[in-house]
């Protein structure tokens, strides 16, 4: 998955010169945590977060005057030169970045200029529909030897009961390299069918399948 | 004590069939009527008949694009009708599958009009209390989302304030999502974790928005629930919510699915929840809404031995405070037992022998306590 597919393209952004009191008022109003500072060619010349404006400010608890603070210009507190990714970079490079760096908010730049900004909460929102956990559907926990051609073996369990699946996550399974969980997201409040197929081709079912039915 | 109580129901309900190897299957209502009869708790006065919904009565909830899509099923492309959540294997199409869903809406419409305009105490519509269905989407079963569409009609007819309740074992998604926004209209469902249950939301969190915000409550409970646990944090969920809440009138989704005979859930319930379930929704009617009750069916997926029993509790307690005890009558144990595929029970209660014996007992009933400290962590509150 490409950056530009899950960025945000609308960017508020301010200039060097614009006032830390500006700043402020901008992440306040518009609930966001990172300001890219651009220059008249909507170049990336630096970044402020909402902690470097607040480290500025003196204590809300301290009577001290702010105002001489607030005039100063942005360009005294922004992070300069600024990591950026690129909107043909991966999903995963940036969550890279973002873990190794511990950071949250990245421009977006092509061909010199700032065209988005791709932030922590737009990954978080890409796991969960890696996960499929965004549509209606049920889950089903595989334990299978890792080994070539599993992964289509089990899925065509699914497909034979004519069963969407909405998502597939393959995870170790604790440290045993021997082993993966498969996690199939499926489509349908019916899963029964499934779960028995897959128990009578011997498969591992993990919880809540791993325990018999009491009911049969 | 002379209570007025109405059943809807006529052989019409029982259209509502997707095929004969599909896990929902109405001939439940059939049964449960029949159980009450047998056992003399049912008589034919107090049957009434449902009438249809009209178009409008549905396009309270669902678009009019989606209910043109349902009527013409048969004749549409596959394509289409798949992005509206039909010709799925949960909701495969079947002949004349809009009047069959439209009638079930007006079986609760006729419920809802037995109490509100007819002046019955609770009425109940067991063909109905089909709470997946969408504004614009066919899912888990249900096509019409009939609990929806009667708070709607409720809301616009006589302006009371619902509280609707929803113990199917999976999340009563579609009614909460009608009503997200509504601080007029409370939902409040308990069911199974959604981590690996059908639909899979249902979490604490999801408490609405807007001004509906602290008007939708969630109570997920881990699989291989029992009794105990599940009745300890529901009743004190229950009279929380509507000591906070204080509704006009109470609709109940009664799914009967969180047994652990259900092949459906993990949930492991016995009968003992089905005894408390109505008789905790009776004294929120009776302390709040001057008797209105209107009581849904919903999910069942044993329909021999959970859900005529099930079912009939509700009506047995709507009518005498109190669920049946002792055996079940014989003519009706006569009468089915050659057409069931597993042995009938002959009690109202389950055997304590048949319960099983769940591994981590303690480990859940920790969860759902922690889980009941979430939901309740504003109402509190708010009102202090």
């Amino acid at each position: 998955m490409h950056v530009e597919e899950i960025m945000n393209r609308n960017v508020i952004t301010l200039q060097p010169n614009d006032t830390i009191s500006k700043a402020h008022q901008v992440l306040v109003e518009n609930k966001i945590r990172h300001i890219p500072i651009v220059d008249d060619d909507f170049f990336v010349v630096g970044i402020v977060s909402d902690r470097d404006v607040r480290d500025a400010l003196p204590s809300k608890l301290s009577n001290e005057k702010t105002t001489n603070i607030l005039d100063r210009e942005i360009a005294t507190i922004m992070s300069s030169p600024v990591l950026t990714a690129h909107p043909l970079d991966f999903v995963e490079e940036v969550a890279r970045i973002f873990y190794d760096q511990e950071i949250a908010c990245l421009p977006v730049i092509s061909n010199e200029k700032l065209v988005g900004v791709i932030t922590e909460k737009d990954l978080l929102y890409t796991l969960i529909q890696l996960t499929g956990t965004h549509v209606q559907g049920s889950h089903i926990e595989v334990k299978v030897p890792h080994k070539p051609g599993i992964l289509p073996e089990v899925a065509s369990v699914f497909g034979k009961r004519k069963v969407n699946i909405s998502s597939v996550l393959v995870y170790p399974y604790r440290n045993d390299p021997q082993y993966k969980i498969l996690v199939f997201r499926a489509q349908t409040m019916n899963p029964l069918p499934i779960i028995r197929d897959l128990r009578e081709a011997g498969y591992e079912l993990m919880w809540p399948n791993n325990i018999p039915e009491p009911r049969v | 004590m002379n209570k007025s109580i109405k059943f809807v129901y006529d052989t019409s309900l029982l259209n509502y069939h997707f095929h004969n190897n599909h896990p929902f299957n109405q001939l439940r209502v059939l049964l449960t009527k029949e159980l009450l009869e047998d056992s003399g708790q049912l008589s034919q006065e107090q049957i009434i008949s449902p009438r249809i919904a009209t178009d409008e009565e549905i396009a309270l909830v669902h678009d009019p694009i989606y209910i043109h899509t349902v009527k013409s099923a048969e004749t549409l492309n596959r394509e289409h009708l798949l992005s509206y959540g039909i010709g799925t294997e949960d909701t495969p199409v079947f002949s004349n599958m809009h009047e069959a869903a439209a009638k079930i809406v007006g079986a609760t419409l006729s419920a809802v009009d037995a109490v509100l305009q007819n002046n019955a105490d609770h009425a109940v519509n067991f063909a109905g209390g089909l709470h997946h269905g969408f504004k614009n989407r066919a899912s888990g079963f249900c096509i019409y989302n009939d609990a929806a569409i009667a708070i709607k009609y409720i809301r616009e007819k006589y302006n009371l304030k619902v509280l609707y309740i929803d113990t199917d074992a999976h999340h009563g998604d579609g009614v909460q999502e009608a009503f997200y926004s509504d601080p007029n209209v409370c939902t409040f469902s308990i069911h199974e974790t959604g981590r690996y249950l059908f639909p899979g939301t249902g979490n604490t969190n999801e408490r609405g928005i807007k001004e509906g915000h602290g008007y939708s409550f969630n109570l997920p409970i881990d699989a291989f629930t029992q009794d105990e646990s599940f009745i300890d944090i529901y009743e004190t969920a229950l009279r929380e919510i509507a000591d906070y809440f204080k509704p006009d009138i109470i609709i109940t989704q009664n799914g009967a699915d969180a047994h652990f005979y259900d092949p459906l859930t993990h949930l492991c319930g016995s009968m003992k929840i089905y005894e408390k379930i109505p008789k905790v929704a009776l004294e929120i009617s009776k302390k709040y809404c001057n008797n209105k009750w209107i009581a849904l069916g919903g999910g069942g997926y044993d329909i021999w031995r959970v859900v005529p029993r099930a079912w009939a509790q509700v009506w047995n307690v709507m009518k005498d405070e109190q669920p049946m005890k002792g055996s079940l009558p014989t003519t009706w144990l006569n009468k089915w037992e050659s057409k069931a595929t597993s042995p009938l029970p002959v009690t109202w209660h389950d055997k304590l022998e048949e319960i099983p014996t769940i591994p981590r007992k303690k480990e859940i009933e920790e969860k759902n306590k922690y889980a009941l400290e979430n939901l309740l962590k504003y109402t509190k509150v708010k009102r202090s």
